[in-house]
């Protein structure tokens, strides 16, 4: 029972909002001690595993392309190229970005997607964009709204999508665990296995993003009347841009 | 061969140089803090193969706690204008997406092209490492083609790099915080006191409660440990195998390829998951820590319950 100490200081740590570094690694030797292992042991073991898992930090190689081409206008480009493509609306570009993800996922391209450079780039500006061509100038919240659902679809995308190809590494662990327990299994059939939920998915999802484009255009009128533009300081000077007359007619 | 070690030289270089300009920085009154965790972080991908696990450990350590006390800060922005930046997109136009279209093109070329590629016998590219490398590949590729055509300072990628780097901060680094806590998880055996907590005080009697208790535990466990990779051997081997596969007579495939995407479901509502959902938050400079995982839930939920009548009603048809 002891060893679930990492458990609750998780919880508590996120709740507080300490850094999630320090609950993180406060966690882990809590755990590594309860389990009684040695305090040597599990600092070691720590490092270890920090170094076995150096492969997810591979997103942050993209940032000196991205940071390079949004200092020479690219965001901005992306926005100006939606708000002239009059069908565009944010809920069916997501979508579309929706169906394009989940197929090449599921075709194994897992890589294709990602929030550094995809989603941040192109699809958010570009959700956020079209959004600006239909409603004028977006408050921050709506906006906010914006990207976070764009980096949700790109989510559920490559969850939904990926199990149906055979050699992804969730189909593999499978195989493996199965294997293990002498359960006789085959990649393919567990690929065909995923498919049902694999539709449902896209379906849930396609459908709130149907209805997005209504709820923003409430939540924008709604809202009008308190233009809440100081939220992001980050982003003050593109909250500023919304000043412009929009692109549509 | 290259390996995955190619992608960490190149990351180490990034983390060391991202080091060396927020040292140089005065604008930035954390500046030690900062240079020191990238500083550490370049160390680790430089030559963490080769520095024994307690000398990682400590290095780790030594990072949260530059992180954590006083903490990282960011230097005066020197990011252009928005007229300048409309001026820039205005000349180059459609031009600009040229590099960045490049890294989804390069990177498809590479995982189909590189794993048929070998000199001498030896295959170029390590076959289990195809994506990855490729992706890096690609983005050397972009990065080569920006410079060309946008024609900046020598150091300019480098200098933007720094700026989002820092916008991101801490939370670049958690993903692998909490692979690493997984990792503890496990070898503290976790994973079995969670699983016999769940079958000692839920009755599983029915086939119905057997597969709800399956998929919904996968959900929260995955959440619990940020990873359904790590959630799935434990409540497999606790639920799945001996009650629904070995009382119920349900298909083993299709319990396994649907509580998979059952822990999924949990991915997309933890900020365990840090990677999927705490990053962009970072990336996207949203205020609020949970926008992604808020707008996340109303697809996550609904479908955890469509994967729980799926399982129901396939697994014991087939």
């Amino acid at each position: 029972m002891l060893v679930l100490i990492g458990i609750p200081i998780v919880i508590v740590g996120f709740m507080l909002k300490r850094n999630p570094l320090l609950v993180v690694t406060v966690a882990g030797l809590a755990t590594g001690l309860a389990a009684g292992i040695d305090p040597i042991e599990v600092v070691a073991a720590f490092g270890k595993a920090f170094i076995e898992t150096r492969y997810v930090a591979i997103v942050w190689l993209v940032l000196p392309v991205i940071g390079l081409l949004e200092h020479a206008g690219l965001k901005e480009r992306a926005r100006d190229v939606i708000a002239r493509i009059t069908v565009a609306t944010t809920g069916r570009l997501l979508l579309a970005y929706l169906a394009i993800r989940q197929t090449t996922a599921a075709l194994g391209l897992i890589s294709l997607g990602g929030h550094a450079q995809m989603v941040r780039p192109l699809i958010a500006p570009m959700a956020e964009g079209a959004g600006e061509a239909k409603l004028g100038a977006l408050p921050d919240r709506v906006r906010f709204r914006i990207r976070a659902l764009a980096s949700a679809t790109d989510n559920i995308g490559v969850f939904f999508g990926e199990d149906i190809f055979i050699a992804i590494g969730s189909i593999l662990l499978i195989k493996g665990f199965l294997d293990q327990n002498n359960v006789p299994s085959e990649p393919a059939r567990l690929a065909l296995w995923a498919i049902p939920t694999a539709i449902v998915a896209f379906i849930i999802h396609a459908a709130r993003l149907l209805l997005l484009d209504r709820q923003l255009a409430r939540s924008v009128n709604a809202g009008s009347d308190r233009h809440d533009g100081g939220v992001g300081a980050a982003d003050l000077p593109r909250a500023a841009r919304g000043t412009r007359p929009a692109a549509r007619e | 061969m290259i390996r995955l070690e190619f992608i960490y030289v190149l990351m180490g270089i990034l983390t060391g140089g991202i080091a060396i300009v927020n040292a140089r920085d005065g604008s930035n009154p954390r500046r030690v803090n900062n240079a020191l965790f990238w500083g550490l972080y370049s160390i680790t991908f430089l030559f963490g193969s080769y520095l024994p696990d307690l000398v990682n450990g400590l290095l780790v350590i030594a990072m949260v706690l530059t992180a954590s006390i006083r903490g990282l800060g960011q230097g005066a922005s020197d990011a252009t204008t928005v007229s300048e930046r409309q001026a820039s997109a205005r000349r180059w136009g459609n031009r600009l997406f040229i590099p960045a279209l490049t890294i989804p093109a390069v990177t498809l070329a590479g995982t189909l092209g590189l794993k048929h590629l070998s000199v001498h016998g030896t295959p170029l590219v390590d076959p289990r490492q195809v994506t990855q490398i490729s992706l890096a590949i690609a983005i050397l590729v972009a990065l080569t083609i920006g410079m060309v055509m946008l024609r900046p300072p020598a150091l300019a990628p480098l200098f933007e790099a720094r700026r989002l780097m820092d916008s991101v901060g801490w939370a670049a680094v958690l993903p692998q915080m909490l692979a690493s806590l997984g990792a503890l998880f496990a070898v503290a055996g976790v994973g079995k006191v969670v699983a016999d907590l769940t079958g000692r005080y839920i009755p599983l009697d029915h086939a119905f409660v057997a597969v709800a208790t399956y998929t919904v535990g996968m959900a929260v466990f995955t959440m619990v440990m940020g990873n359904a990779f790590a959630a799935f051997p434990v409540m497999t081997a606790g639920i799945g195998l001996p009650i629904i596969v070995a009382r119920f007579g349900g298909n083993p495939e299709i319990m396994a390829a649907i509580g998979m995407l059952s822990g999924f479901c949990g991915t997309l509502m933890t900020p365990m998951a840090a990677n999927f959902n705490i990053v962009p938050v970072a990336l996207l400079e949203l205020p609020d820590q949970y926008a992604v995982i808020k707008a996340q839930i109303p697809t996550a939920l609904p479908l955890l319950l469509a994967n729980t009548l799926l399982m129901y009603f396939l697994v014991f048809r087939f």
